[in-house]
């Protein structure tokens, strides 16, 4: 099951405080953001910390609503969470308490209409596609974090979402670890066929993971630019994809739209001096 | 073996991996060695060493102060007797019920309390000024307009109770990881289910604190309850036996009292570390 995803011109506002005045005003995360992910795709959302890459995110999963425009799946607007999107977010947000096992199960009892057996069949069959069966009975304190995180991919899978949402969700993990991850959920995304969006402000986990790259700028956070990811993934295990001419092509690319970016919003303070 | 706890709790052990590909699970955490318990009974046997050794060496007047065995003899003799139980049941039925009402009074509160932000503003004053309100110094009080039946020493064990109950209750359900309530919400969970679920089990172990601060406040507080105003209980049982010069019967109340609160305390540690074995 997969489901498309459209954000149309949506602008995202919040209250906040002068540190110094403590007069309200309006901070603008994101303003006029276009964002369309075609049904099956997977696009990585990059930029830098601070640009409301996790806005858009929480827009998407139905946690907040745009301030104007409008964010719809398979052309119904959101206007909270649903079932058919789930989250994996960089903090394992596991239950400590439940074992990896019931950690799955307790996403199947959220949706309902399952006997007990049937959900930990289902359960069984998800931490299997993460590769976790051996480790079905282990709390969460008992996991390393590559580990938890298999477990929330597999949580976030098991009720079987259209889209899948991922907040840097391998921001936490050591390299190799991370590497593997990428490969794995590459892997999951072939079979599963879910929608998939990920944000990450990593460039080479972004190019590695996307179809397509939507890259953000800050201040206000909008979408100035998104590259198709043609690279041929269809190559033997053994062989480094990240090592390629594309890749480093690719990667050049999207560095070069950013470190353009960051120097704009420093300009534009020295103009708001003079 | 690591002499420091600090020795102890740095001591290496195999990541989850290594344990996996091996099939097994750290030992560490699991078992205490022989020499702790040996230890540790060993210091009893000292201490009760003391106490028969010192009055006869008449270090101590042993009249006051009767040899550990005399105590024992008329401790089993009340045992056995009966007279034991029927002042321990008194004192456990009084205890028990004030305990347990207090769990269930002092829980849903609680939890209501830290749910609900209009009911926190309204209760947490007065709260805090009836918690710095000693339980014994509300006694006459409770005497006063309960009268000096069951009721007024029941009232006061649920006094006693009820506050470290309702506090950690309070600080448990307001402390949950925003992470997992947003986890929840993705879920589409309900605030009923988000409570049952999420809320309350994360905060188990944090309400168990107060649960087992109150297992020992409520002993402490019957058994003076009692030496005030009874005619049964272990505390009245003390208090007579010390005014009718029955010094050995005295000293066997008291060590019922303390096997008590040790038995309660034990009791609690356990279902402690049974509901909050996830939390390392």
């Amino acid at each position: 099951m997969s489901s498309r995803i459209e954000l149309d011109g949506v602008r995202q506002t919040f209250l906040v405080k002068g540190e110094d005045d403590k007069r309200l005003r309006e901070f603008v995360a994101l303003d006029d953001l276009d964002l369309t992910v075609a049904a099956g795709e997977l696009v990585t959302v990059v930029g830098p910390s601070g640009c409301g890459k996790s806005t858009v995110l929480d827009l998407v999963a139905g946690l907040s609503r745009p301030t104007s425009g409008e964010a719809r799946v398979d052309g119904k607007v959101i206007t909270g969470p649903g079932l058919d999107r789930s989250v994996v977010f960089q903090q394992y947000t596991l239950l400590p308490w439940r074992t990896a096992q019931a950690n799955v199960e307790f996403a199947l009892e959220a949706r309902g209409g399952l006997r007990k057996a049937e959900r930990a069949e289902l359960a069984r069959e998800y931490l299997e596609l993460v590769g976790l069966t051996d480790f079905a009975n282990r709390l969460p304190s008992e996991l390393s974090g590559g580990m938890k995180q298999r477990v929330a991919i597999a949580r976030s899978l098991c009720y079987e979402p259209g889209v899948l949402l991922m907040d840097e969700p391998f921001g936490a993990l050591d390299a190799q670890t991370r590497e593997r991850l990428q490969e794995e959920l590459l892997e999951i995304w072939r079979r599963t066929g879910t929608t998939i969006v990920f944000i990450t402000h990593d460039i080479d986990e972004a190019v590695f993971l996307g179809q397509r790259v939507a890259v953000m700028t800050g201040r206000p956070g909008r979408i100035t630019e998104t590259i198709t990811i043609d690279l041929d993934r269809s190559v033997a295990a053994d062989v480094d994809i990240r090592a390629s001419q594309e890749f480093a092509a690719y990667r050049h690319r999207i560095w070069s739209l950013l470190r353009h970016q960051a120097v704009r919003p420093q300009l534009k303070e020295v103009r708001g001096v003079a | 073996m690591p002499s420091s706890v600090i020795e102890e709790r740095i001591e290496a052990r195999p990541n989850p991996r290594q344990e996996a590909a091996a099939g097994v699970r750290s030992a560490r955490s699991r078992s205490r060695s022989t020499g702790t318990w040996v230890r540790g009974l060993l210091g009893v046997l000292l201490l009760a060493a003391i106490w028969e050794l010192a009055p006869r060496l008449g270090l101590v007047d042993s009249y006051f102060f009767p040899p550990l065995h005399v105590v024992l003899q008329t401790w089993w003799e009340m045992v056995r007797d009966g007279e034991m139980w029927k002042h321990t049941r008194a004192s456990l039925i009084r205890a028990g019920v004030g305990f347990a009402t207090a769990l269930v009074v002092a829980i849903p509160l609680g939890a209501a309390v830290a749910w609900y932000r209009p009911v926190r503003e309204l209760l947490t004053p007065s709260m805090e000024f009836f918690r710095n309100t000693a339980a014994l110094a509300l006694l006459p009080v409770f005497t006063l307009v309960l009268g000096i039946g069951e009721l007024s020493k029941i009232a006061i064990v649920f006094y006693a109770c009820f506050f470290p109950i309702l506090l950690s209750t309070i600080a448990g359900v307001a402390t949950v990881d925003p992470q997992l309530l947003r986890s929840a919400r993705v879920l589409g969970l309900s605030p009923s289910a988000t409570f049952r679920k999420v809320v309350f089990p994360a905060a188990v172990p944090t309400i168990f604190t107060g649960i087992r601060i109150s297992g020992a406040a409520a002993i402490l507080v019957l058994i003076a309850a009692e030496m005030v105003g009874a005619n049964a209980g272990l505390g009245f049982l003390i208090n007579y036996a010390q005014y009718n010069f029955l010094i050995p019967k005295m000293y066997a109340a008291i060590l019922t009292t303390s096997l008590l609160g040790l038995a309660v305390n034990y009791g609690l540690v356990a279902l402690e570390k049974r509901f909050s074995r996830w939390r390392v």
